[in-house]
């Protein structure tokens, strides 16, 4: 194939899959590109400062690319042809120094956006923090409101504009992922651990949340809702709850740890701290491990 | 007679439409070939010539060769996988969760340890020894082995479609405490060990092979800084591969100690620790990415210093580059887990470091494309895969760069945008690098060249779907889309981006189909294409100076090399080659020591699988006592008489 055609069909489809994009995304709703929190709207900036620095690199790639095989291809008769030309060490000095730029400002960028965003790190707020205990569960995720004293499975909700601190552990289910992409991200759950993710909602609105690490049959429907509603709403949500949930004992509880897939929204009253209960099992002093493989016995 | 086949029983047989399908059109496959082979009488042919070779040029052809099938196994399993999403976005598949989750992994397995590394294994075989003047790899029955363990593998992992009928649904690491006893308690997982660990175990030994190969043997004037930079990368990955390849090993060992003896290294309880194997895991695989894109950057420096006629531009930067880029790769693991819950300063630290990588890489690609300045570039095939490899790879680096990022990363870890990162790097980056080498030496292998308009039509082929299946998944990366999903709601409007998605697969298919296409009309057509110069490139290296195919001693007499870019130099200095005096050169013998040893490993593997452990002894009795006759045996080398080579020699006339 000869060059002229090569390039235009070459150019052609770099349009047609930039303007293809373009149109999809800003007609779409695109999780990452429309966040509803502070922390999703922070990494939203990111990424898209990330994006511009890379256009400085890839464009100037793709044209002096294209430029220097179109100039110099064999076919073209007027370009002088310098074989020995091979160790301009100003240009090595320029090529080093492109990149080296760019991830200098990266680099300064990226320790002061991980300090900001650390998940572990409440998010600023007049309002105090409300807590959240997750629990992820072969296949559903469980939360546990311990100063509402209640709990809800694969629906979570908070009041907007409050800080949401989770605390995030697993009970006899693989290592996974928290994921709500509009507010923010990814935090794992894995038992005997605690870790943490804190977010923030500035709307209200109900936001899909799903469960992003691989860990069994049911991982693909291991999905939540999280709803962000007014302070009112919540109240009334819990009180609802709590008066008409049934109780989260034990004999609940170890139904819950049974494997199910796609398993429904479920709301409880608890009994206690179920959450320090969860994560003691897992400390090797604890005696109680030895039950965890036959749970299902009693 | 229940425990003479430890878990082993009738209803490991297939019974599922997969595995039936699977089991059937392997044993149709396997009886095809027996008897094809035995009406045109070539059973005696395959053994001698090819099996039982220790010539890295047919060692390096049948690794290519059986990572061809394993491509098309991949290859297979992915549009399984995509049609699946698609399906999916209807309501419902035809897959369980279960086996596309053994699909996905399959996938990954599949395409890393036997399409990659068997195709740069095969073109490090080929290649390496002839560019630095060497007859042969420093241990040829080590080479031979080290084939012949990764087909044991490559068996293993294809065998469960008979036996067991599961793989493991763990992802392509088979992550803990997922992989344990306690979520995966079928045989599948034990495939995955053993199937990598006798791979593994091959990759190792070549690793150590090529760097002795390397250090050792190269031709008298070859300094280091002389080296072709294929030489180089292939230098640097194989120390990649001795670093990191006993990690996994080790790793494997202890996940497999949890399911076999019932140990604690990676489960939940008992004091054992999962995020563990997270860490050990990556320690080995990130360097295995850089061990396959390192030798790719090497093909893509040969061929466009050939192709621009020119020197590579700044060559000693150029390996400082690679060395830079290996010694980093080791540094960076800890960006695979950013949302493990480490602290900002270790996250932030590893994301620094990670970022530093492109610094090389960049200035890299400026080299390259200095390298065609001012060049007379010739745009064949080979040319083409490096340009779309500058295509694909600056926007994957650039995806890479954001993963880096730990805040960003927090939002597309273990999203469809951190697939098409990889896929981008590993096909853009990786595959089109091995692609365009073996078009690149192909005629070097066969004494003829491939097609050049069916190689482009491929190339275009590759090119177009690569952009069409893995854009749409860096968007459904963005709409929060995470990865191996079998199942999603028909309301959330991704069906379409899966839809295209699967498009792209079926151009790529068909640009796979337009390699088939290429080999056989080349195979056919093959006078008209031939080259018997044996430097139909005008190439710069030491590999072109010899005819092609190469005689199985390569070179009459080693090459004293003076510059780098040897064989240019030699080409350019002009003067007659004068007729040299031959003399006998010892090669080594065939050997079957090899397929032997492979086999009783692949027997000790199955029968580990399924716990038949009278089998287990009975395989390792079998490796000692063959390695003990092979020790043996002092009878290894033939000699090929100075008159037998000079009667080859002067048919090629090049003797002035
Ligand atoms: C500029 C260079 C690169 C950078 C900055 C980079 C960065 C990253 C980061 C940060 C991740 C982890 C993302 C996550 O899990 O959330 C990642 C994943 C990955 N990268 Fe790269 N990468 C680069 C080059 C490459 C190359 C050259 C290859 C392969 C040939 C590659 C293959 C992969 C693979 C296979 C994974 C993910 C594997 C998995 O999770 O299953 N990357 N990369
Ligand atoms: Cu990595």
């Amino acid at each position: 194939m000869s060059i002229k055609p090569t390039l235009l069909l070459l150019i052609s489809l770099l349009f047609l899959i930039v303007i293809l994009v373009v149109f999809f995304i800003t007609t779409q709703d695109v999780a990452l590109l429309n966040p509803k929190g502070y922390i999703a709207q922070k990494q939203f900036e990111l990424i898209k400062f990330a994006v511009f620095l890379g256009l400085f690199i890839i464009i100037p790639v793709f044209s002096l690319t294209f430029f220097t095989v179109w100039k110099y291809r064999e076919e073209n008769k007027d370009k002088n042809f310098f074989p020995s030309f091979g160790n301009d060490s100003k240009m090595q000095v320029i090529f080093w120094l492109i990149p080296l730029i760019i991830i200098l400002v990266l680099t300064i960028i990226t320790w002061k956006y991980t300090h900001l965003l650390d998940p572990f790190k409440s998010v600023a707020s007049e309002k105090p923090p409300i807590v959240i205990q997750v629990v992820a569960l072969r296949w559903k995720w469980l939360f546990i409101y311990p100063e509402q004293g209640i709990a809800s499975v694969n629906f979570v909700q908070f009041p907007k504009k409050t800080p949401v601190q989770f605390k995030l552990t697993a009970d006899e289910a693989p290592m996974n992922s928290f994921w709500i992409p509009k507010l923010g991200g990814q935090m794992y759950a894995m038992t005997g651990m605690q870790t943490q993710l804190n977010l923030i909602a500035d709307s209200r609105e109900e936001f899909s949340g799903s469960a992003a690490e691989i860990s069994g049959a049911g991982f693909g429907k291991m999905r939540f809702t999280a709803k962000s509603s007014t302070e009112e709403d919540f109240e009334k949500w819990v009180n609802e709850t709590r008066s008409l949930g049934k109780e989260l004992t034990q004999y609940e509880y170890d139904k819950l740890l049974k494997p199910s897939e796609g398993n429904p929204v479920e709301y409880f009253s608890i009994y206690d701290d179920l959450y320090n209960v969860i994560l003691a099992k897992y400390q090797p002093q604890n005696g109680s491990q030895i039950n965890h493989y036959n749970h299902t016995n009693y | 007679m229940e425990d003479l086949f430890g878990k082993l029983t009738l209803q490991a047989l297939p019974h599922e439409w997969f595995t039936i399908g699977g089991a059937i059109s392997m044993t149709a496959g396997g009886l095809g070939a027996i008897l094809l082979l035995t009406y045109l009488k070539r059973w005696k042919w395959l053994w001698t010539e090819w099996l039982t070779s220790t010539d890295p040029k047919k060692i390096g052809v049948m690794y290519i060769t059986v990572a061809v099938f394993m491509l098309f196994r991949g290859v297979l399993d992915a549009v399984l996988l995509w049609l699946h999403q698609v399906l999916a976005g209807g309501g419902q598949g035809y897959l369980t969760a279960d086996h596309f989750q053994q699909i996905s992994t399959a996938h990954g397995v599949i395409m890393v340890f036997f399409v990659a590394m068997g195709l740069l294994f095969g073109l490090m075989n080929i290649i390496v020894p002839l560019q630095i003047g060497a007859r042969d790899l420093a241990f040829p029955f080590l080479n031979s082995l080290g084939f012949w363990l990764y087909v044991a593998g490559a068996i293993l992992i294809n065998i469960f479609f008979v036996f067991g009928g599961e793989f493991a649904a763990t992802g392509w690491l088979a992550i803990a405490p997922l992989s344990g006893l306690e979520f995966s308690p079928g045989v599948g997982v034990d495939y995955w060990i053993w199937s990598l660990q006798i791979s593994g175990l091959g990759t190792l030994i070549g690793g150590i092979n090529f760097i002795v190969t390397i250090l050792k043997m190269r031709a008298p004037g070859m300094t280091l800084m002389r080296m072709p930079l294929f030489v180089w990368t292939t230098l640097c990955s194989m120390i990649l591969v001795v670093s990191v390849f006993p990690i996994l090993t080790m790793t494997i060992i202890l996940l497999n100690l949890d399911r076999l003896l019932g140990m604690h290294f990676f489960t939940t309880g008992f004091g054992g620790n999962p995020m563990m194997y997270t860490n050990l895991i990556w320690m080995w695989g990130h360097p295995e990415v850089y061990i396959l894109i390192l030798p790719a950057f090497g093909i893509y420096s040969e061929i466009v210093a050939t192709f621009s006629g020119k020197r590579l531009f700044g060559y000693t930067t150029a390996v400082v580059a690679v060395v830079a880029v290996t010694l980093l790769s080791t540094l960076v693991w800890l960006h695979h887990f950013f949302t493990m819950g480490a602290d900002a300063n270790v996250n932030a630290f590893f994301g620094i470091m990670t970022m530093i990588i492109a610094i090389p890489t960049g200035a890299q690609i400026f080299n390259w494309i200095a390298t065609m300045y001012k060049g007379k570039i010739r745009l064949t095939t080979p040319m083409l895969w490096f340009l779309g490899f500058v295509a694909t790879f600056t926007f994957g680096g650039m995806a890479g760069v954001m993963l880096a990022i730990p805040p960003i990363d927090y939002q597309v870890h273990n999203s469809l945008f951190l697939v098409a990162h990889f896929h981008t790097m590993a096909i853009g980056g990786a595959l089109f690098g091995l692609f365009a080498g073996i078009s690149y030496w192909f005629p070097k292998v066969f004494g003829f060249k491939l097609n050049e308009k069916l190689g482009q039509y491929a190339f275009w082929c590759w090119l177009v779907g690569f952009f069409t299946s893995f854009v749409p998944l860096y968007i459904l990366g963005f709409m929060g889309v995470t990865r191996r999903l079998d199942t999603y709601d028909p309301s959330t409007g991704w069906q379409f981006l899966f839809l295209i998605s699967l498009l792209g697969a079926g151009i790529i298919a068909l640009g796979i189909g337009f390699q088939l296409l290429q080999i056989a009309v080349s195979i056919l057509k093959r006078k008209e294409n031939q080259n018997t110069t044996g430097d139909p490139w005008d190439g710069r290296t030491l590999e072109w100076s010899t005819s092609s195919p190469p005689p199985s001693y390569s070179f009459a007499v080693i090459p004293t090399v003076d510059d780098r870019d040897a064989f240019w130099t030699m080409k350019q200095a002009g003067k007659p080659i004068s007729k040299p005096i031959f003399v006998d050169i010892h090669a080594p013998k065939n050997t079957a020591s090899g397929i032997y040893i492979s086999a009783f490993a692949l027997i000790i593997g199955f029968s580990l699988v399924w716990h038949i452990f009278w089998l287990t002894v009975l395989g390792f009795l079998g490796v000692i006592i063959t390695v003990i006759v092979r020790t043996f045996n002092d009878d290894t080398e033939y000699t090929i008489s100075a008159s037998e080579i000079a009667k080859n020699e002067e048919k090629r006339g090049i003797y002035g």
